[in-house]
């Protein structure tokens, strides 16, 4: 893996959202205050506004069903937004991955 | 040098055929946005290369797309990559994927439940965009029919959305249930004469028309007759699958219901059933020869729980006489051992002088004649299964 640059989170979208948002590989955030999965997403709408609705409801801002959070191999999906994300995604060590459920299809 | 151009939304992903005005060489683009539902395109009769693409997922929502070249490129109208979400004063910019109903009060409250399956009621939840029509006249304007049911129009190429909120306020919406492909607002026809008025039809609540650029609508479905509703005469409650129009008599439509092929003479009014010697009068697709408005096609299947052509035998019915009196067409068209369907928005005609006719089936074939039907030849075989078809007569 490359250097992650300092302060930089990094997130792994769904193919489909890599395609609508037109990257390749991560997405590198700089994320203002304490990283939670709201102040990632945030963060990563402000700099890809085509995701916006894709990931969170526009109005609820609810995560959409079929889609889930993961990091350092656990699910935060049924955390609060809020809450800091792990140590090991702060510092840029792991991913934040956004998943779509694998079915149908 | 006249051309058609063929826009095919598919299960995974779009594609535009291209063809001279011979319609017999084609060369086909595609897939662009490969992997989603493209429910519907179609091009703005006022500015030929924009096209409006709804761009759909049961993961990720909705998207709208827009091109200005033809299909070449596409943007997502109000948030080209790269931009802030916000302007200057800190107002969100247009949000092009963003579908809110009205909960103003004037509208709002009453109007947040329909009837679910098991007829308790249910709360209005978007789920996509099925049918986005341009307006004949203004690039800039698109209506958009949605799930669940309800009309939007973008007065701003697709950047910014509003629902036209009487439609779901006129007092039947408690009544309106979902089919089985959802409670979609599918078909959108504006009267060429008068784009105040406008026909949308639903399933399962029926047809529905404005005459003031849609602020207020009424239920335009007697002479309907629906079995499988507890009155089959009620004023709502049909599951209309497509309405045409003919551009050189619009006050004439007609109706692909789910069962019964209809038509009305006076706008939608006053229906009464065509469908004569059909082998089955079930179907999805309906539409009129662009030159000869007695002239009207349909594509047969076999029930609502067989969704395949009668017989394994892919046949475009037409009738020379408004309907009644119906020929099976099909020369060029599998006679054995097909069973695809062809959904409610997957037909099409241009307007060149031998108005060619397009269709596309969930097979992934997408047929074409350029002889008003006579003759068939499949212009791709093997795309996604094909959700709409349109067509674009370029000059």
């Amino acid at each position: 893996m490359t250097a992650v640059p300092s302060g930089k989170i990094r997130v792994i979208l769904p193919p489909h959202l890599r395609g609508l948002a037109h990257v390749k590989g991560e997405v590198l955030l700089q994320v203002a205050g304490t990283p939670s999965v709201r102040s990632v997403l945030d963060a990563l709408e402000a700099a890809y506004p085509m995701l916006r609705g894709t990931i969170r409801d526009h109005v609820t801002q609810q995560r959409r069903p079929f889609l889930r959070f993961f990091a350092c191999e656990e699910d935060l999906s049924h955390e609060s937004p809020d809450t800091p994300l792990p140590e090991a995604v702060v510092s840029g060590k792991e991913p934040l991955l956004i998943l779509g459920a694998i079915a149908g299809g | 040098m006249s051309g058609v151009r063929v826009l095919v939304g598919t299960r995974k992903g779009a594609f535009i055929l291209t063809s001279d005005g011979k319609r017999q060489k084609w060369d086909v683009s595609g897939p662009h946005f490969a992997g989603w539902e493209i429910y519907h395109m179609k091009g703005s009769p006022a500015s030929p290369n924009r096209i409006y693409a709804s761009q759909t997922s049961g993961w990720f929502g909705q998207i709208i797309q827009r091109s200005d070249d033809g299909g070449k490129t596409w943007i997502q109208p109000g948030t080209p990559p790269g931009e802030p979400t916000t302007g200057p004063g800190g107002m969100p910019k247009g949000e092009s994927n963003k579908f809110v109903y009205d909960t103003s009060a004037e509208t709002g409250k009453p109007l947040t439940t329909h009837q679910w399956y098991d007829g308790t009621q249910h709360p209005w939840e978007f789920k996509r965009v099925w049918h986005l029509e341009p307006s004949l006249s203004e690039p800039e304007v698109v209506y958009a029919g949605v799930e669940d049911a309800a009309i939007f129009r973008s007065k701003d190429g697709g950047k910014s959305w509003q629902e036209l909120s009487g439609l779901r306020g006129h007092g039947t919406g408690p009544k309106w249930q979902p089919g089985a492909g959802g409670m979609c607002l599918h078909t959108i026809v504006v009267d060429p004469r008068n784009p105040r008025r406008i026909v949308i039809a639903i399933s399962a609540a029926g047809a529905f028309r404005t005459d003031d650029g849609g602020k207020t609508w009424k239920p335009i479905n007697k002479g309907l007759h629906s079995q499988y509703i507890p009155n089959p005469t009620a004023e709502i409650g049909h599951c209309v699958h497509h309405i045409a129009m003919s551009r050189k008599r619009p006050n004439t439509l007609f109706m692909q219901k789910h069962w019964d092929v209809m038509r009305s003479d006076d706008g939608g009014d006053n229906w009464k059933e065509v469908s004569g010697n059909l082998p089955t009068d079930f179907g999805f697709v309906i539409d009129v020869h662009t030159h000869e408005p007695e002239t009207i096609y349909v594509v047969p299947i076999k029930s609502d729980g067989e969704h395949f052509p009668p017989d394994g035998k892919l046949r475009v019915y037409r009738s020379r006489t408004g309907g009644n009196e119906w020929e099976a067409l099909t020369k060029g068209l599998p006679q054995k051992d097909c069973y695809v369907n062809v959904l409610r928005d997957a037909m099409a005609v241009d307007s060149l002088d031998k108005c060619g006719i397009y269709f596309g089936t969930t097979g992934g074939q997408v047929y074409c004649s350029a002889d008003a039907g006579d003759n068939w030849t499949p212009i791709v075989h093997d795309l996604p299964a094909v959700l709409s078809v349109e067509v674009q007569t370029l000059s």
